[in-house]
């Protein structure tokens, strides 16, 4: 077996860790953007109570983090439970578990990025664009989140990454299932404890460098095109 | 009517102005930088919530703290030409210019049209541009076409040539001047430079400090002595109103009828039978007192002294009374003034070089929208 030959179980791992990380930008970025714009357009009361809670999961061990989402959303939660009731849905050991924890860990990452952005539009615009008869979620569509993209793409990328690298909320709220919720990183720490793993490690390790390095530099191309359409090429 | 009433605090900064002027017109707010000029507007807009007071043109009310009344801005469809223009720059000429573009076909059926506007405003091969790659002057102009193109109900600019130099500037400012053939909804114009005020202006309000300090007529306030701290040293003159008598192609020049007598200012892109304003500047003015002879000076305008206002320097400002009942400042020297023993009610001649009157002293009347439209 060559450095390059996956086996099954190998590909399984690459596939869903790209899978909780697609979902986690796309369950994360909508509620992001709408965060990010409250904190940095809206007054409101409180505001510094809820900038610190969406930095929590930056600054605690993301054991932590994993631990409360299994006494929130686990069977026996109060949320979990609720959500078997009514709908069915049971989130702890599934892969959906798995996006659930990564969008959790990897918001703060989006919003810092998405709100920063926002912030640095000139808020002259927005009022210009008010004064030409837009309400407030037309200039949202229409002025801020255009001028913002550059931001939208940074906080989409940087979620992806975290997501990609995420390992110990994962762990713990979703467990280590061979297909359900075995990411690439779980995968390689589960290869280094067997024995006779190495090789399968190495190609793990190796594996998760090159998406990494795909995924800057699709972004590094979209955001050269983004800045050349706001610079005023036509 | 405009009725704007007005209190804010900005900070340390008070803002109470009051004043009613017609909506027929160009209304310019006039004053220093910090005056409170733009704060006015940017309450009128919307952009700046007062904590007292009133805003309403015609049957509109904007504002009204007594009724609770504050429409939204994104409904008060008020045409704004930002200093900085304040293009999308994400979007195309195109599409900046139709963005405030009402969705109600009656409304948008209204003049001016898109055409229109692109022609009157030379947008035409700029369309598919986007605003970083456009100069200070496009850009302006651009803007102007975008507030037009909303179909507003009045429009609000505030300085929009201050950021021009000085060529720029004399490429937009003739269309100002013909916004008013396009669309004829009252317009608020703030500046601090009276020549803009002269050529586009019918109404002066006079901003000072955060209040109001005259109301009135361009001819009026311009040439009302008390006002001068205001209306600027520099700037000291007055505006005469007069008809084009005739036009002399060889000479490049054209007479102005004032009354009896005539005037000749250095221009021939006049209409004969137009009505025109001359801005003529206080130090271009010299006086005589007799009629004077074998003099290269073309303009001699008799009048009467009305009275005589000594100035901290060298300088005194005179105040004429022409045949016909405008005035006309003239500065002169104290010395002069001295040794010829003016006084008040003294027959004089105000002497005037053509030289000194320049394109930019020269300004459509007020309700002159039927000779350009």
């Amino acid at each position: 077996m060559t450095v390059l030959d996956l086996s099954p179980d190998e590909w399984s791992a690459l596939a869903l860790s790209l899978q909780v990380g697609a979902w986690s930008v796309v369950v994360g970025m909508p509620l992001a953007v709408a965060t990010a714009w409250l904190l940095a357009r809206i007054p409101f009361p409180g505001k510094a109570l809820v900038d610190g809670l969406i930095h929590i999961p930056l600054v605690v061990p993301p054991v932590v983090v994993g631990y409360l989402l299994l006494l929130l959303l686990g069977r026996r939660g109060p949320i979990g439970a609720w959500l078997d009731a009514h709908f069915g849905i049971s989130l702890a050991f599934t892969w959906q578990g798995a996006v659930i924890a990564s969008t959790v860990m990897a918001f703060p990452l989006m919003v810092r990025a998405i709100r920063l952005s926002i912030e640095a539009i000139d808020p002259g615009l927005e009022a210009a664009a008010r004064t030409l008869g837009a309400g407030r979620l037309r200039v949202l569509a229409t002025v801020t989140l255009p001028l913002a993209a550059p931001g939208l793409l940074a906080g989409a990328v940087l979620g992806f990454a975290r997501s990609l690298g995420e390992f110990g909320a994962t762990i713990t709220f979703v467990s280590n299932i061979p297909g359900e919720t075995r990411t690439m990183p779980l995968a390689l720490y589960t290869f280094t404890q067997v024995p006779g793993g190495e090789p399968a490690a190495l190609r793990l390790m190796i594996l998760s460098l090159v998406v990494a390095f795909a995924a800057l530099a699709l972004s590094e191309m979209m955001a050269r095109r983004l800045r050349r359409r706001l610079d005023g090429g036509s | 009517m405009i009725q704007i009433d007005i209190r804010a605090k900005l900070g340390s900064f008070a803002l109470d102005a009051t004043f009613d002027v017609p909506t027929d017109g160009v209304t310019a707010l006039f004053g220093r930088s910090g005056a409170g000029k733009t704060s006015i507007l940017n309450a009128v807009a919307g952009l700046l919530r007062p904590t007292a007071g009133r805003i309403a043109i015609d049957d509109t009310t904007f504002f009204d703290s007594s009724e609770g009344t504050d429409v939204p801005i994104s409904l008060r469809r008020l045409g704004v030409v930002f200093q900085d223009g304040r293009l999308f720059p994400h979007l195309t000429v195109r599409a900046n210019l139709l963005y405030g573009a009402p969705r109600d076909p009656v409304l948008a059926a209204e003049p001016p049209s898109f055409d229109d506007v692109v022609a009157l405003l030379g947008l035409g091969a700029l369309l598919d541009r986007r605003p970083p790659g456009l100069s200070g002057g496009e850009r302006q102009r651009v803007a102007i076409g975008r507030s037009l193109l909303m179909k507003p109900q009045a429009l609000l600019m505030d300085e929009p040539l201050a950021a021009l130099d000085g060529a720029r500037k004399a490429e937009v400012l003739p269309m100002l001047a013909e916004l008013r053939a396009l669309r004829r909804v009252p317009i608020l114009y703030v500046s601090h430079q009276m020549d803009e005020v002269v050529r586009l202006a019918d109404t002066l309000v006079l901003i000072s400090d955060g209040c109001v300090a005259g109301v009135g007529p361009v001819e009026d306030l311009t040439s009302r002595i008390d006002l001068r701290p205001l209306t600027g040293r520099h700037e000291a003159g007055a505006v005469l109103r007069g008809r084009v008598a005739s036009i002399e192609p060889e000479w490049g020049l054209a007479s102005i009828e004032l009354g009896q007598q005539t005037f000749t200012v250095p221009a021939t892109d006049l209409a004969v039978g137009q009505s025109l304003r001359v801005r003529i500047r206080a130090r271009d003015v010299a006086i005589a007192v007799a009629p004077p002879s074998a003099t290269s000076v073309l303009n001699a305008l008799a009048g009467t002294i009305v009275n005589i206002a000594a100035t901290d320097g060298p300088h005194v400002d005179i105040r004429l009374s022409l045949l016909d009942g405008q005035h006309l400042w003239a500065r002169i020297t104290r010395k002069s003034a001295a040794a010829l023993r003016l006084d008040e009610g003294c027959p004089v001649y105000a002497l005037i070089k053509a030289g000194a009157i320049d394109r930019h002293s020269l300004g459509p009347p007020p309700g002159s929208e039927d000779e350009l439209a």
